[in-house]
């Protein structure tokens, strides 16, 4: 990451620093705070809702779900009781490492995220739930609340205001799904970090019951930039790229020159991203097909990457953004090696209370691994085939396997032939 | 109401069901597993997935979980649609990746939801070749068997284990397809309510380990509708026999009363029926020397003894039916019957008998206590006297979610939203008892006084809410305020219930719940009043005495035979030594001569000179009238002379009728049961409906009898070929319209098979104990014929004078030296026929004395210490339980266990440390 971004263009990394993050006071020179100050003593909290809603933002952990509009839902007004805010740091989709960019670079820039969006529901607690292995993000964060809490950000009756909000980091234990935002409040009440049915939604009766709302650390950390520059400026970003407004955090990992994570305005191409930033693949090898957001969006081709990498236009091709962080497969991988390791990953984190999805991903990856091992019979592509729609959307609990369904759909699409090569010939074939 | 389009046709649902709920209900087979009627829905399994349509003209729908879905008016949608059916039976494919398919030898099949759910669906080839998880099982207790093997993660066990019993030792580990359902290591299931997990799991993980000892197949049993034995509260229960045993108890639904749950002790305590020193002969003694004789010489030796009585009284019982203890009244004489409660008891039962028949406010069934939004639960460990009604109190706890829920148009039946909303919220329950309890956990607050004080508490409460109830003079100031706040509590509730019971042995106690009762019901509260009372049929063996009952005590009756005045006692199922102390039965015996009707060797049995083997509730017709006073008819389950020619095992009232009639040398008057009943119907006014209780044995369906055995039974030729390959005819039953057979009525069609006389849960394509759903009106609700029993006493509408009880007690204080004796029940162990269960005398506690740690220092004496405890006439060393709850100057002293004598509540006891020299 350069040192030198503008804030202009790069608002959400042009402080970051991920040596020495900038402290209160370093933050505070950088232009922080400076939003809060705005919100809490210009703003009445539907304003802030209002605003977020017309800047377009999306949220930025994979659904893209209108924020303001979730926030919109929350039940406002004196007699609403206790509310919450979550953040979902629960960063743990194959491939993705931007929050932990975030939080580790510039951990004040969501304390403050934090507490306008915290402002603008009336929230009474805030609570970042924390994959357990950040720890250097949970101590810098930790710190950074402290600095805020004694600065009076956080607190009985901030800035004045009668409004009082507290703010904790928990760390989470490890589990995949504990990034499905209903399976991270059960977590948070130390339950089994099983996802809840939806409707209630969390808007209505999220943690302990109460109305919560649970953004992801990119989305919250744009807050205070549109709070402060308004809906105009974030539409602005993307640069007439996209549809969507603001920018995005993109990055690649696979066998590419450069691997990292860049803050581009939203609808960059993924052939800028993968070919530009990230250098392209390294020497000798061929780009075969790549995730655009994580392990559970469908496979694309090279023919896709000048395809802008937005909501809509991935969604167009057949896959999903996703989060945005590209994982790149090369001519030289075993496709079906890549799959099994991605299902092995899906199978062991299901939360285990559906049952296509507890005992359906298990078995999708047995079948793979034995046509790994060229021990696949007859039937077991149609098997594979009917996993991807027993296990789709609407006939599990959660996303979590049709997710986990999404890379495997769309490689028995694109290479059908390197299943079928798996099957085993009768003997007499094979001598032959 | 609600229109829904099944498959193209419209049907009226509740539009506050769900999809499967209303599909279940119309009779449409959809198969389930996470999804209980008791239990409401999570969406886990998967397994209910219909096609949902936006309107009649989208051809392309959706899958949805029937479960999860809502029956919106204008739903269109399809069980048989070719997608949702594929997807069905893949589901189950999924299930039985890891299931060992071992049904031949799983105790399960034969009534295994698993097994129904796959045939329903159509799943019949396996694909997955791969390994199978396995686990290691638990020993979770004498009850419940545990083989996770067979586990389909369907969560329903722990749903029901925590979220609607409350126990807190079973709980669900581990992730993935690795999901494990057990305890934290092995252990006795802590919950009373566990053995109901048999039937909760849909396949053979939880299965009932008594029944595993003995097994058979659920269509090779014989059944009979019958009624739990073991407390007051009347849950229906299916007792199935094969080989002249019983096999197991299952849960026999009733809508009104246990529905789809019964307590451990009810499912679990039928081993006293197997027992082999159950006396199966007649016996007689000659000559100091007692053998077996032909019942018709001990009909004639008992006829002798009666005829050469001075006066011969007959002790009945409230563990008998109506129509035995009624058999026994009509062969002593009215002013000769006694209804065989121990004295106090039977006071106490008197006074609830007092308050049902005053009619001053309702008393509820079971299943109308889970719906009270405020309880006072005043002076009975309910756990332990009536344990069922804790499990019904628990979901009127429960029951602050469901109203939570509907402040946010959550529908109750979204199981997992409503405890997500409620999170920790419950109805406010005050339990306000002797000794700490096991639903302390659902307490707003727990008081723990001695019983004088809980009356007061009480008569303070009613005071509290009506000025026209007494007052309480000179309350402490703690019991004032605390009964301030209950009857404010109770006052702002809708559905107040207040529970009170004999269990304290306090008649005080019980005026005083009446009394808040009918307080709130003077101010217009719509309250309901419950009252435990000790036997299954306490309440009607009291209905049978003469009204001048202080005179019917059974402290009179040993005075008559001590004092010579009787010479000759006809004992009906009941044993004296568990009703007075040992010194005075005793004292009564010795000058009397004995003739014991039982199906136990009990000791006052053992002291007889004529023992005539009666029936146990599974040889026998009765009615008992359970706490509600509702009537309800037990049915014989099998003839025990069928596999032994020489058993003289008759129902106790054929034996007392047979002995009337060679003392008056007169024919035998009634014939059959049905004759008995409608006499003791005629001879009590209060009793004219017991006749309803159960169609009688004249009743056909399409002019046949209703089979006790499943259509499948099998082996009838060969089953009693070790005594003779001739096939016999199968027994005849006059008694009843059940057939000994499998041949006979099996439908379950609407409006077919009367409730109370439905022997056993089967439906084509449903084998499981969830076959009851092709019996109910609406899935979980009541039955389609109406739920069995008729409740003989309904509440006045207008209540006449107010009728306040006045005798507030004197407050208790600890006297130095002397303990009021108060009995603490054991749900293992205080009820007397259970504990002669080995698996429940495995789980009953040791006899005990229990002391407020305080007064134990005072004594010089800790935990497990041996004390002398003295009683007027008997002395007995006992190790010593402290028990902080426990108020002082309080000794505790398990009531009913074997090995310890009858202790009148409230004796006043002696207590000293032992020496060891």
């Amino acid at each position: 990451m350069s040192a030198r971004l503008s804030p202009e263009t790069h608002p959400l990394t042009a402080r970051i620093d991920l040596a020495a993050p900038l402290d209160r006071k370093g933050y505070e020179a950088a232009g922080g705070y400076r939003a809060l100050r705005k919100a809490v003593k210009e703003m009445a909290p539907g304003d802030i809702t209002k605003l977020v809603k017309d800047s377009n933002l999306r949220g930025r952990g994979g659904a893209g779900f209108p924020t303001g509009v979730k926030w919109g839902l929350v039940p406002m007004g004196p007699d609403a009781g206790r509310k919450y805010l979550v953040c979902n740091a629960d960063e743990m989709e194959p491939g993705t490492f931007k929050d932990r960019l975030l939080m580790e670079g510039d951990p004040h820039q969501l304390v403050e995220g934090m507490i306008v969006a915290g402002y603008a529901l009336q929230a009474t607690r805030g609570y970042i739930f924390l994959r357990g292995e950040y720890v250097l993000a949970a101590e810098r964060l930790n710190r950074a609340i402290a600095e805020a809490q004694a600065a009076g950000y956080l607190g009985k009756n901030i800035l004045g205001s009668p409004w009082s909000y507290e703010l904790f980091v928990h760390t989470g234990a490890g589990r995949y799904i504990c990034g499905e935002e209903t399976a991270l409040l059960n977590s948070l009440e130390g339950k089994r970090a099983n996802p809840r049915a939806k409707p209630p939604f969390p808007q209505i009766a999220g943690l302990w019951g109460r109305p919560t709302v649970v953004n992801n650390v990119e989305t919250l950390c744009n807050v205070p930039h549109i709070v402060q520059n308004g809906a105009a400026w974030f539409h602005g970003l993307s640069q007439g790229k996209s549809k969507d407004a603001g920018t995005k955090l993109y990055g690649v990992s696979g066998r590419v020159k450069r691997p990292g994570c860049w803050e581009l305005p939203f609808g960059a191409t993924a052939r800028e991203i993968v070919e530009e930033h990230a250098g392209g693949l390294q020497d000798g090898l061929k780009l075969k097909c790549w995730l655009p957001g994580g392990a559970s969006t469908d496979f694309l081709l090279p023919e896709h990457l000048d395809l802008a990498m937005d909501f809509d236009t991935i969604a167009k091709a057949g896959s999903r953004l996703g989060t945005g962080l590209i994982t790149v497969v090369d001519d030289r991988q075993n496709l079906l090696a890549v799959l099994r390791n991605l299902e092995e990953f899906f199978a062991r984190e299901s939360c285990g209370w559906c049952t296509p999805c507890r005992d359906g991903l298990p078995w999708t990856e047995k079948l793979l691994a034995a046509l790994m091992r060229g021990e696949g019979r007859p039937g077991d592509l149609e098997a594979l085939e009917q996993m991807t729609r027993f296990l789709g959307p609407g006939r599990t609990f959660c996303a979590h396997a049709p997710g986990a369904m999404e890379p495997l759909q769309s490689a028995l699409k694109y290479f059908r032939a390197e299943f079928e090569a798996g099957i085993a010939r009768p003997p007499a074939q094979a001598a032959a | 109401m609600a229109t829904i389009h099944i498959d193209g046709k419209p049907y009226e649902v509740e539009a506050d069901d769900n999809l499967l709920h209303a599909c279940l209900s119309l009779g449409f087979d959809l198969p389930y597993f996470c999804w209980h009627p008791a239990l409401g829905s999570v969406g886990a399994c998967r397994q209910c997935a219909v096609k949902q349509f936006r309107d009649e003209n989208d051809r392309q729908g959706r899958i949805v979980m029937s479960c999860m879905t809502p029956a919106t008016d204008g739903t269109f949608l399809s069980i048989d649609d070719p997608e949702a059916r594929a997807f069905r039976a893949g589901v189950i494919e999924y299930l039985m990746t890891n299931h060992p398919h071992d049904c031949p030898v799983c105790e399960e099949g034969g009534h295994c939801h698993l097994q129904d759910m796959t045939v329903m669906t159509g799943h019949v080839a396996r694909r997955y070749r791969f390994t199978k998880r396995t686990h290691l099982n638990q020993y979770l207790g004498p009850f419940v068997n545990h083989e996770m093997n067979r586990c389909i993660a369907c969560y329903r066990c722990v749903r029901y284990y925590k979220d609607y019993a409350g126990g807190t030792d079973l709980g669900v580990f581990g992730t993935a397809a690795n999901v494990y359902f057990g305890r934290e290591t092995d252990g006795v299931l802590e919950s009373e309510f566990a053995g109901n997990l048999t039937e909760v799991c849909p396949t053979g993980v939880f299965t009932d380990k008594t029944h595993g000892e003995h097994y058979t197949r659920k269509w090779d049993l014989q059944f009979a509708p019958s009624v739990c034995q073991h407390c007051a509260l009347g849950c229906n229960v299916s007792p199935g026999e094969r080989y002249g045993e019983i096999r197991r108890i299952e849960n026999r639904y009733n809508g009104s009363v246990n529905h789809y749950f019964l307590c451990d002790r009810g499912r679990f305590g039928y081993g006293f029926v197997n027992r082999k020193d159950r006396p199966r002969r007649a016996l007689a003694r000659r000559d100091g020397e007692r053998r077996a004789v032909a019942p018709g010489e001990a009909l004639a030796h008992a006829a002798n003894l009666l005829k050469s009585a001075r006066r011969a009284i007959g002790i009945g019982s409230p563990r008998a039916s109506l129509e035995a203890n009624f058999a026994l009244r009509a062969l002593v004489g009215a002013e000769n019957f006694f209804d065989g409660h121990a004295a106090l008891e039977g006071a106490l039962v008197a006074r609830a008998v007092q308050i049902l028949r005053q009619g001053q406010v309702r008393i509820p069934s079971l299943r109308v206590m889970e719906h009270a939004d405020a309880v006072l639960v005043l002076g009975e460990d309910v756990t332990n006297t009536a344990p069922r009604i804790a499990l019904a109190l628990r979901q009127a706890a429960r029951g602050k979610q469901a109203a939570l829920a509907a402040e946010r148009h959550i529908p109750a039946w979204q199981a997992a939203a409503l405890a997500d909303i409620g999170q920790q919220q419950k109805n406010p329950i005050f339990v306000a008892t002797v000794d700490a309890t096991r639903i302390d956990d659902l307490a707003v607050e727990t008081l723990r006084e001695a019983p004088d004080n809980l009356a007061r508490l009480g008569f303070a409460v009613a005071h509290a809410i009506d000025p026209n109830a007494p007052a309480v003079a000179g309350l402490a100031a703690p019991l004032a305020a605390a009964a301030q706040r209950i009857a404010q509590t109770l006052l702002a509730a809708e559905r107040p219930l207040v529970v009170s019971g004999t269990g304290c042995g306090s008649a005080c106690v019980l005026e005083a719940a009446a009394n808040v009762a009918c307080a709130l019901k003077a101010r217009g509260k719509k309250v309901e009043l419950a009252l435990a009372v000790p036997e299954v049929n306490s309440i009607g063996a009291a209905l049978l005495q003469p009204a001048d009952a202080a005179a019917h005590d059974l402290e009179h009756a040993l005075q008559l035979l001590a004092s010579g005045a009787a010479d000759v006692a006809v004992v009906l199922e009941n044993d004296l030594y568990r009703r007075a102390p040992r010194t005075r039965v005793e004292a009564a015996l010795k000058n009397a001569r004995l003739i014991v009707l039982d199906h136990q060797m009990t000791a006052t049995a053992e002291a007889a000179e004529v023992v005539l083997p009666a029936g146990s509730f599974a040889e026998d017709d009765g009615t008992v009238v359970n706490h509600e006073g509702r009537a309800q008819r037990y049915f014989q389950v099998y003839d025990p002379t069928y596999y032994d020619a020489g058993a003289a095992v008759r129902p106790g009232w054929a034996w007392l009728m047979d002995l009337r009639a060679q003392l008056h040398q007169i024919a035998p008057d009634w014939g059959h049961f049905d004759a008995v009943t409608a006499a003791t119907a005629q001879a009590f006014p209060e009793l004219a409906r017991i006749v309803e209780a159960a169609p009688n044995a004249r009743f056909r369906l399409r002019g046949l009898r209703i089979a006790r055995e499943p259509h499948r039974y099998s082996g009838r030729t060969a089953m009693r070929a070790h005594l003779s390959v001739h096939e016999p005819r199968a027994p005849q039953d006059p008694d009843s319209a059940l057939a000994y057979s499998m041949e006979g009525h099996h439908g379950y069609e609407a409006g077919e098979r009367p409730a109370a006389l439905t022997p056993y849960a089967w439906a084509p394509g449903w084998n499981s104990p969830q076959a009851w759903n092709k019996f109910q009106a609406e899935v979980g609700g009541h039955l389609r014929t109406g739920d069995a029993g008729v409740r003989l006493f309904e509440p006045l509408a207008h209540s006449t004078s107010q009728g306040y009880f006045a005798r507030v007690p004197e407050a208790f204080v600890p006297q130095p030296g002397v303990w009021r004796h108060v009995p603490l029940w054991h749900i293992y162990g205080s009820e007397e026929q259970s504990a002669r269960a080995a698996p429940v005398a495995e789980l009953a506690p040791k006899p005990y004395v229990a002391l407020n740690p305080a007064d134990a220092q005072t004594l010089g004496v800790g935990e497990n210490m041996l004390l002398d405890v003295s009683l007027p006439g008997t002395a007995l060393r006992l190790p010593l339980k402290l028990k902080p709850a426990l108020p002082r100057g309080l000794v505790g002293l398990p009531a009913g266990l074997a090995g310890m004598p009858y202790v009148a509540p409230g004796t006043a006891v002696q207590l000293s440390r032992v020496n060891v020299a």
